[in-house]
């Protein structure tokens, strides 16, 4: 009997040794060491402090190179270039996909995902945020940088951000305002704060020359029914919808707190910590910085809406993805790090550290919302977010600056609307000329 | 055999600046033609050079005949005219008032070089938050004294006009120590005879010390607008172009083609424009410089002659 015992025992034992032999699809790559570049950015923070847990259960070793993201996009443009290139796995600003994908220097994830000896099949890729896997992470389909039939995966979302609306609760109560659900109620607020509380600006806007006052147009431009391009790339940023976009961004600028015409997007946010503001709209990645008190003066006062609608509801999608360059030398330890960091557990780890999560799954999760109680509207708003926002085309970059740079001036320096949006249009007609898109027309 | 002696003693020399010539033709050259080369590309970043297309004048063409650069041009002409008038009457003007034994000199001219001792960036930062709109030092001194804010940064005139002033404080100091440096070097018998003759000092100002400094003052002249046509940094963090284009100068806009909107070819035929603008300023400041030793020389004769 004892003896019996025993031998079953070590049956088992046994018996557990080998299936965790086999349940260690890491083994092959323990010691490896990956070299990624992450940008400086409150997402990719917290992920460090994730990655220890990696390391700890794969046995890979994660060096991580962080970069101020535009830094990083240019690190990464050379680095891409070159024949063997330093980055097992690389986070990317949206708007380089284009880039990089058009250059053919990502890697297309579907032979990972094949491989059986790879793909964790409990991966579970539905319960991702549809509209940024599309948004970040396909490209080849609908206008070439759009979800559709011919579009194929080369990333996938990490850090994703939309925009929402952030209102300060005790002014809000204290004159009895509704919280703003259209654009109209919104501006007519923007404007009447500073009345009801001299000194105090509307509402928070970047508002500097360049991609500042492009992106705070934009955030404008898709829920009042606008485009920039319609589906044949023919500008449109000059019709009704731009005009009204231009138009509130002037607005709100011009309701907002002292030199608010020359804020990017840390004095944006800084006038919104700092209490000069009563309303903040723009990206959610700003969350964790509202409740630390070393940082802000409205921790507790903040409360969380849906970015308003205009004709439609169409938050931003911006924020990163992380990818595979073709370059790198070990891809697959690489794709392993990426499932593992976007899986359930992964994303849920990140959010708990003070990250953006990616997954429907971690935004209803009860202890992220109970640690973070905005998590649900952000989750409800990432529904909302338009992936077609902004083109991401190669070209994007020089159409974006121009833009900025026009905004400013009908900010600055009083020109007129409808004529700076007739400029940019023209501007970019030439662009797109210049670069092929109107060959079939 | 002498004959082969003799070429090698005149390849003597050739043979010890030889590597001068392939150190300079590596660092210098090599650069430059290979930016020369390049304006002549459609290149993006994302491709290597060898996949670049050839499209001849394309991106000159492009250049002249875009707003925004004719605009960008225009800023950096008004911006170096000023910043170097400016530093010019400025550091010339400490120079003549400092040019005494005062006690502490040495300390005193130390403190005064220390606002070009500075990373350009950190200026940047740092005036950058003193022209903060709310916050900054400026504006909450002005409010405390009862008078309006100024848009420092957000105004298009305004923030030439605050860009201006923080480069004459960078950079005034080193005009500053050159003109000291030219004023302590001046022949003392030439002052004195003035003074015997009875020269006011404005005179001795006006009538011999300038006289007598133009040389080093135009050389210190030629490297500051040199510098203030490339100067990127203090710019760049300060306003980043804006608003509108008012401070987009030159160097910025380079910067910018090339890292926002990914065109290497444009940036590079840029580059040349300024280069080209640069070697004209150099040639006119040379001719000066002939010119003004032809009279010398001429006055020379003369004084002899009579």
């Amino acid at each position: 009997m004892h003896k019996a015992m025993k031998l079953a025992a070590s049956a088992a034992a046994g018996a557990a040794m080998a299936a965790a032999a086999y349940a260690n699809p890491y083994e092959e790559y323990a010691g490896t060491t990956l070299v990624v570049n992450f940008p400086a950015h409150p997402h990719y923070d917290a992920v460090l402090k994730v990655l220890p847990e990696f390391t700890k259960e794969t046995g890979i070793n994660v060096e991580v190179d962080q970069l101020q993201y535009l830094k990083m996009r240019e690190r990464q443009t050379l680095e891409l270039t070159k024949s063997r290139g330093d980055y097992d796995l690389i986070a990317y600003v949206v708007f380089s996909k284009a880039d990089y994908v058009f250059a053919d220097q990502l890697e297309n994830l579907a032979r990972f995902f094949m491989n059986p000896k790879l793909a964790d099949p409990n991966y579970d890729a539905e319960d991702l945020i549809d509209g940024y896997v599309q948004n970040i992470g396909v490209a080849g389909g609908k206008k070439g940088y759009l979800p559709g039939p011919t579009g194929s995966l080369f990333g996938i979302p990490y850090g994703s951000e939309t925009s929402v609306l952030g209102y300060r609760k005790d002014i809000f109560e204290k004159h009895g305002l509704d919280v703003p659900e259209t654009y109209d109620e919104m501006l007519d607020l923007a404007c009447r704060i500073p009345e009801l509380e001299p000194g105090m600006g509307g509402m928070s806007s970047r508002a500097a020359s360049g991609h500042q006052a492009s992106h705070a147009f934009l955030l404008h431009l898709a829920p009042l029914g606008g485009r920039v391009l319609d589906d044949q790339w023919n500008p449109i940023i000059n019709n009704e919808a731009g005009v009204a976009a231009a138009n509130a961004l002037k607005t709100i600028v011009d309701c907002g707190p002292e030199g608010a015409a020359g804020f990017a997007f840390g004095e944006a946010l800084g006038s919104f910590l700092q209490g000069q503001t009563a309303m903040y709209l723009d990206t959610t990645v700003i969350a964790g910085q509202i409740e630390d008190p070393s940082r802000s003066q409205v921790v507790g006062q903040v409360g969380w809406a849906l970015h308003p609608m205009g004709v439609r509801r169409g938050s931003q999608t911006g924020g990163f993805g992380i990818a595979i360059p073709k370059n790198a030398q070990n891809k697959d330890a690489a794709f392993l790090l990426m499932q593992w960091l976007t899986s359930k557990k992964g994303d849920k780890l990140v959010a708990m550290a003070g990250g953006n999560p990616s997954r429907f799954s971690t935004h209803a999760d009860a202890d992220v919302n109970a640690k973070f109680p905005h998590m649900s509207v952000f989750g409800e708003a990432l529904m909302h977010a338009d992936p077609d926002w902004r083109p991401i085309i190669p070209v994007w970059g020089k159409i974006n600056a121009d833009i900025g740079t026009t905004l400013s001036k009908v900010l600055t320096e009083g020109l007129d609307v409808q004529e700076a949006l007739d400029g940019v249009a023209e501007r970019a007609r030439a662009t797109l000329d210049e670069a092929g898109y109107y060959t079939w027309q | 055999m002498s004959r082969w002696a003799d070429r090698a003693n005149k390849l003597t020399p050739y043979a010890f600046m030889a590597p001068a010539v392939a150190v300079l033709v590596i660092a210098l050259l090599y650069p430059i033609f290979y930016m020369i080369y390049a304006s002549f590309l459609d290149w993006n970043p994302s491709q290597r050079i060898s996949e670049a297309e050839w499209i001849g004048f394309r991106n000159y063409v492009n250049l002249l005949m875009d707003e925004s650069f004719h605009e960008s041009f225009w800023v950096t002409l008004k911006f170096a005219f000023w910043v170097v008038t400016l530093e010019m009457v400025v550091g010339v003007g400490l120079a003549l008032l400092l040019d005494r034994n005062l006690r502490g000199m040495s300390a005193l001219r130390t403190i005064f070089i220390l606002p070009m001792m500075i990373a350009p960036i950190v200026v940047g930062l740092m005036w950058r938050y003193m022209y903060h709109p709310s916050v900054g030092l400026f504006n909450r001194t002005l409010t405390k004294l009862g008078f309006e804010p100024v848009p420092w940064l957000s105004d298009s005139w305004w923030s030439l006009t605050s860009v201006i002033i923080a480069d004459v404080w960078q950079w005034t100091p080193f005009i500053f120590i050159l003109a000291l440096a030219a004023l302590q070097s001046l022949p003392q018998s030439a002052l004195e005879a003035s003074r015997i003759d009875g020269a006011s000092p404005w005179q001795q100002v006006w009538h011999i010390k300038i006289p007598l400094m133009m040389p080093v003052l135009v050389v210190t002249c030629l490297l500051r607008l040199i510098d203030a046509f490339k100067v990127l940094e203090v710019i760049l963090v300060m306003t980043n172009g804006g608003p509108g284009l008012s401070t987009e100068i030159l160097a910025l806009r380079i910067s910018r083609t090339a890292s926002e909107f990914r065109e290497l070819g444009e940036a590079s035929a840029m580059s040349n424009f300024l280069l080209i603008l640069l070697l004209v300023l150099t040639l006119i400041s040379f001719a000066y410089n002939k010119a003004q030793e032809a009279r010398q020389q001429r006055l020379r004769q003369a004084a002899e002659q009579g």
